[in-house]
């Protein structure tokens, strides 16, 4: 199995476990990752507000790229899921528009024919590597483990171009926390916002989005939650101490990415899958599976 | 045909302290609407379920509630489709008082819509032949906004609505994109200032969350963006969050990555003191960590193809 890894801005910045732990796992799982390197920021729905045949034409470009690769995108990020998802629906409805942009990319030498899959890991685990294969792997169970899982936004929504399981009830972050062992959460927050894009604009709403996230999670006994998408983990995560004072609860619920969840199960150290990185320490989760 | 239990959410406020549920078992009918089933509940079993209605025909709506936790036209939504294990929840739409049973207040909802001057203010001085034309084109900017029919689905789901209730939401600023958009409306650069203060165009968090429970074309979320699109186009960008969108269009232009070092400053403003000392103890805590971003930004590889690609779109 051979990918081309678009790694998004947040696992090469404030999220770096995230790139150690993907590569960890895949080396792990026998797949193989072929980092795409010089390709754009995805625009994380920010650039097409400055102007959205711009961001259409440089989401086209990093797909010509992974064509001429003759590999499928493998995204770690949720957010760069979706945008793609979306850049590529508006190009592959509107034919007029697709060759208008790739008259920009022909300049720099590309075309991008409509050939490209754009997954993200999460699916790539589930549909690609297999459960069935993930479970033989599992080295350490995460037996007894409740754990909640975070889906963000843009993997979900909306759910016409990001052709992803059913956006008001997946079940593919669910079965793949069984599969390796432990026992899925089901809790309030699970498929709302976690407050990210408008930290920047309205901390205080932000931080108790997310805060009431996490709280719910904890109320129905989540050990730890686990999100696909950086950045939610950087609202859930490092924000958490601020979070939990805005909403006057205690939280202390450890946020993993989820391939720092499977890796675990697969038996990578914590350390390993850059664990120790985190703001709200994993150790609790850690020391109760035994690794 | 198996029966299906309508968990139904109850509440008189005017005698009860809090919301319950009750339950209730109804043969779904090949075809039968939600709103179906809940006539035939009020009509057969209990009289005094309060719910509003009236066109059936996904035109008016009335009758919008929450089934499974999310925002639906009750006239719109094929019963069976709701059922998992022969059951469907049913509550009122959130993000409102609710009046009784399924019945929420709008009150503060219609205000909002009031708010952005729902009316066309073109040119009084302009000499009219015969009426205000438009092209095609001009009208295909509004014709997308112009399908809401104010359902309020999308203010019920709004994630920034449920930490912030003086925020516009969705519905509110769709239509305001209607009248912004409108090339027949002279007002547009002092709506788009107004609109760019505090609760309106980007106090949106993103979440798609309207677009998902719009039952007609009228999709927010991407009319929310168009709007943000125009206030950047005109400059109207004292605020955080054109600020923000400045700031990281410029950091993917420069090295075609983003540095997250920028966005801080970039888009709180560099004499925003407050702001900034507020983001300080989040910075030392990463930086212990070794989360921060690296202090060094290394640009992507073949970044002169991305410059030339911002170069043509600066040109057009």
């Amino acid at each position: 199995m051979k990918y081309a890894l678009y790694t998004g801005c947040v696992a090469k910045g404030a999220g770096r476990e995230l790139l150690t732990s993907t590569y960890a796992l895949a080396g792990k799982l026998g797949i193989e990752l072929v980092e795409l390197k010089n390709v754009s920021c995805c625009g994380a729905g920010v650039i097409t507000e400055d102007n959205p045949e711009l961001a259409d034409t440089l989401n086209a470009r990093t797909f010509a790229i992974a064509e001429e690769m003759g590999l499928e995108i493998l995204n770690i990020c949720g957010t760069c899921q979706g945008v793609m998802k979306k850049a590529q629906a508006h190009l592959d409805k509107d034919e007029k528009y697709k060759n208008k942009i790739n008259e920009t990319l022909k300049e720099g030498g590309h075309e991008y024919k409509g050939t490209v899959q754009i997954k993200h890991l999460l699916t790539v685990l589930s549909e690609d590597f297999g459960l069935s294969s993930l479970r033989s792997k599992v080295t350490v169970a995460l037996d007894g483990l409740n754990v909640a899982p975070f889906y963000g936004c843009y993997l979900l929504r909306p759910s016409e171009l990001s052709d992803f399981d059913d956006p008001d009830n997946p079940t593919e972050m669910e079965v793949l926390i069984e599969t390796l062992g432990g026992t899925s959460i089901d809790y309030e927050g699970k498929l709302k916002c976690c407050g990210f894009p408008s930290l920047m604009m309205k901390k205080k709403e932000s931080i108790t989005m997310a805060g009431n996230h996490i709280a719910s999670a904890k109320k129905e006994g989540a050990d730890c939650m686990v999100t696909p998408c950086p950045l939610c983990h950087l609202s859930l995560d490092p924000y958490q101490p601020e979070s939990a004072k805005e909403i006057g609860q205690e939280l202390d619920i450890p946020v993993l990415h989820l391939p720092q969840l499977v890796g675990l199960a697969m038996g990578l150290k914590p350390k390993e899958l850059g664990m120790q990185k985190h703001i709200v320490s994993t150790k609790k989760l850690t020391d109760k599976i035994g690794c | 045909m198996s029966e299906t239990t309508f968990k139904i959410q109850r509440f008189n406020p005017e005698k009860e302290k809090e919301p319950h549920f009750q339950e209730f078992k109804l043969e779904i009918q090949k075809g039968a609407t939600l709103l179906d089933c809940l006539n035939q509940i009020k009509w057969t079993q209990d009289g005094t379920l309060t719910f509003r209605m009236s066109c059936r025909s996904a035109i008016c709506g009335s009758c919008a509630v929450r089934a499974n936790g999310h925002a639906v036209l009750a006239c719109k939504t094929q019963a069976s489709s709701l059922t998992r294990n022969d059951q469907v929840t049913i509550q009122p739409l959130g993000n409102m008082e609710i009046i009784k049973d399924l019945a929420v207040d709008l009150t503060e909802f219609w205000k909002k819509v009031e708010a952005i001057k729902p009316w066309l203010m073109p040119d009084e001085k302009e000499t009219l032949v015969f009426e205000r034309t438009q092209s095609i084109e001009e009208f295909l900017k509004i014709d997308r906004a112009s399908t809401c029919i104010m359902c309020s689905s999308c203010y019920s789901d709004c994630c920034s609505m449920a930490v912030d209730k003086s925020f516009l939401g969705p519905t509110a600023l769709t239509k305001a994109q209607r009248f912004v958009e409108d090339s027949r409306d002279k007002e547009t650069i002092s709506r788009i200032k107004e609109l760019s203060e505090d609760a309106g165009i980007w106090d949106c968090t993103h979440c798609s969350e309207c677009s998902e429970r719009c039952p007609t074309e009228a999709k927010p979320l991407d009319r929310i963006v168009s709007l943000r699109t125009v206030a950047l186009n005109n400059g109207v960008t004292n605020n955080n969050g054109a600020r923000h969108a400045k700031t990281f269009v410029k950091s993917i232009k420069s090295s075609g990555i983003l540095n997250e070092n920028t966005i801080p400053v970039g888009s709180m403003g560099f004499f925003n003191i407050p702001g900034l000392l507020s983001l300080i103890p989040v910075g030392i805590r990463m930086f212990l960590k070794g989360k921060n971003p690296p202090l060094i930004h290394h640009p992507m590889e073949e970044l002169d193809d991305v410059k030339r690609i911002f170069k043509k779109f600066e040109k057009r």
